[in-house]
């Protein structure tokens, strides 16, 4: 009986071909929107984490406590050997020490009096014999004017403040701070380059300047305020970053000494923890909602299909198949063709998935304006939800449908579904 | 004459609007054992309703239908289903064959209910569209074949597995006249060489005149019921 019904779905193309490309269509933008979604809103969130956070930080007791004032006279010493261990002991992630401080900016004019001031945020990173960071953070995207810098004691300014201090390129420039010692530090740069982020907060006021010369200018020789870790080719997972953090404060962590290290997850820095929430729930109502009409529209497949095929159940009633059996037989063809349907459609989304994760759309022209700090190429990423999600509308929604056209089987009379054939 | 079909005041009412149309008003007969028999009578005077109850495919409203001893309004769903899969054959107006399946497979599908064995199955088809001359076109989709040719087609799915009573409504009513003649030929053939009983619903003068019995229903009742000692066909 089983080979005849699927004898007579493989040859009826509207009960199986038909349905079954509805289901893949269905199923493939779900899959694809999914990704996509997913991509997009990471994409923030692995913006954030190169900027400011890492997937993991490593900083000290002391300076975890005041994370927001960038307390550099809590830094971490030694900065060689921490990363040594941190490279030793978690050889799966990347590690970049930075320092993050604040001070005052000052251009001379040619008498050497001051001409223009300005607050400042300041980052060091390594910017002289790599281009990972620059790679990582995107500043060559960013980067309005002059060029990164190529020697020591050159510096980058956000193009905002570099109009506001009316400074030209090559123009020397005083950096006003203390040092991790408490002193008053006072260091010379030259501005070699102008950057733009989009973000008001930022842009007001921000300057970059090589590792070196930052520890030169605060005086943190072999000291670095954060070591920033994040996962080798691979996205930002909550669940990942809390176990390594665990692991490593486990290990690590003495609370009681203020110099001890600590290492926090991207979702403990920075209010990160409400970014990240707010990413996945967002995500997720996104694709519910997508699933949702998918599931709409893949039940009123499955609706339609049972419907048109009354008469069909009606004979074979008649013939002496009870209600039962036309059932299940309704409903096995329906998990037949939702389950091809799904694995076509899921097969189709993935490659489609695959391409703009590999290759990106880039709105690098659409969003040059943007106040809005974003990646120029929205990527789709493929998550273990992406293989699985497509079964939810493909299979589930076809199987509903189809049951609920079959209840008609129950609730009418034999002879009424037999009318319906004569018609 | 064993009776195989026992109609007992036989009402049966069908709700319209907020009231019922009575399409059948105590209607009492029998059927006996290898008849071949006519309700005859217009449109809207109960036969096809009376069909479909001796059919089991609906239920009386009052009274009561014994068909082979089962009475049809007290049977479960699946005990009627039993009944028509194992003692029913049903040949309807539009033949309804099921189109994505062959000849063989249309007249194979009621022993695949009876869950016959793929040998017995072959050689009980072959067998009966060697009765209705269709071994030619075992192979051959409905859609490929002339009207009289589904109706013999419908008429083998309805004899193939051996029923005790073959219900037909308006069995020729698609079929040119002559294509018509064949077909009762057959089925007159399979009443006399099988014994089968045939009970036709039909206003079909052609088919008429091979009855051995008539019963003429006018507005749900039966008006008569005659015996034809010499049908004229």
């Amino acid at each position: 009986m089983i080979k005849f019904l699927f004898k007579g779905l493989i040859r009826d193309k509207s009960r199986s071909l038909l349905p079954i490309i509805v289901v893949a269509i269905g199923v493939m933008m779900t899959v694809f929107m999914q990704a996509y979604m997913h991509g997009v809103f990471y994409d923030s969130i692995e913006s954030a984490a190169r900027f400011t956070s890492g997937h993991v930080k490593v900083v000290t007791n002391a300076y975890k406590e005041n994370l927001s004032q960038m307390p550099n006279d809590y830094a971490m010493t030694d900065i060689g050997g921490v990363l040594e261990q941190l490279n030793a002991a978690l050889p799966d992630m990347e590690w970049t020490d930075r320092i993050m401080f604040g001070g005052l900016l000052d251009a001379p004019d040619s008498m050497g009096t001051t001409r223009a001031q300005g607050n400042v945020g300041g980052a060091g990173i390594h910017l002289l014999g790599t281009e990972d960071e620059i790679i990582r953070m995107d500043l060559k995207s960013k980067l309005i004017s002059g060029r990164f810098p190529e020697k020591s004691g050159e510096l980058l300014i956000t193009n905002e403040l570099f109009k506001k201090m009316k400074l030209q390129l090559g123009d020397p420039v005083t950096l006003i701070s203390s040092t991790m010692y408490g002193d008053m530090a006072m260091y010379n740069f030259t501005v070699c380059g102008t950057l733009h982020f989009g973000v008001s907060a930022i842009d007001k006021g921000m300057i970059y300047a090589d590792m070196e010369d930052v520890r030169m200018a605060l005086n943190m020789e072999d000291a670095a305020g954060e070591i920033l870790g994040f996962f080798k080719d691979a996205p930002y997972e909550n669940d990942k970053a809390h176990a390594v953090a665990d692991q490593f404060n486990a290990e690590n962590t003495d609370e009681a000494d203020v110099f001890s290290l600590t290492m926090m997850p991207m979702s403990m820095t920075n209010g990160m923890d409400f970014m990240i929430t707010y990413a996945e729930n967002a995500q997720l109502i996104v694709i519910l909602i997508f699933v949702f009409a998918m599931s709409i529209v893949l039940w009123n497949a499955g609706l339609l299909g049972g419907l048109r095929r009354y008469g069909e159940f009606g004979l074979r009633l008649a013939i002496g198949e009870n209600k039962h059996e036309t059932y299940r037989s309704l409903v096995g063809e329906a998990v037949l063709v939702g389950l091809v349907g799904s694995v076509i459609g899921i097969a189709f989304g993935l490659f489609f998935a695959y391409l703009i994760q590999e290759h990106g759309i880039d709105a690098g022209d659409i969003i040059k304006d943007s106040t809005i700090m974003m990646p120029t190429v929205f990527r789709a990423q493929i998550n273990t939800t992406t293989y699985y999600i497509g079964f939810i509308p493909g299979i589930l929604s076809t199987v509903i449908g189809a049951m609920l056209a079959g209840i008609g089987i129950y609730k009418r009379q034999t002879a009424n579904l037999f009318k319906e054939l004569q018609a | 004459m064993k009776t195989i079909v026992d109609v007992k005041s036989l009402t049966k009412n069908f709700p319209v609007g907020a009231g019922f149309f009575t399409a059948l008003k105590d209607v009492s007969l029998q059927f006996n054992e290898g008849e071949f028999a006519g309700l005859v009578g217009p449109s809207g005077s109960g036969k096809t309703t009376l069909l479909n109850i001796i059919g089991s495919l609906d239920v009386p409203s009052k009274g009561e239908v014994v068909v082979l001893q089962r009475s049809v309004g007290k049977l479960s769903p699946k005990e009627a289903a039993k009944l028509r899969k194992e003692e029913l054959g049903f040949i309807f107006q539009s033949y309804n064959l099921l189109p994505v399946y062959t000849v063989f497979e249309n007249v194979e599908f009621p022993l695949l209910l009876l869950n016959m064995t793929a040998e017995e199955r072959k050689e009980r088809v072959m067998e009966t569209l060697k009765w209705v001359g269709l071994t030619d076109k075992v192979k051959s989709r409905p859609a490929q074949l002339s009207g009289g040719e589904c109706q013999r087609v419908a008429i083998a799915r309805a004899m193939v597995k051996r029923p005790v009573l073959v219900l037909a409504d308006e069995p020729t009513a698609n079929l040119d006249s002559k294509n018509s003649h064949n077909i009762l030929q057959t089925m007159l053939k399979l009443n006399e060489e099988l014994k089968t009983s045939f009970v036709f619903a039909t206003h079909d003068e052609k088919v008429i005149s091979y009855l051995k019995r008539i019963i003429r229903l006018e507005d749900g009742k039966v008006v008569a019921d005659e015996l034809i000692a010499k049908p004229s066909k």
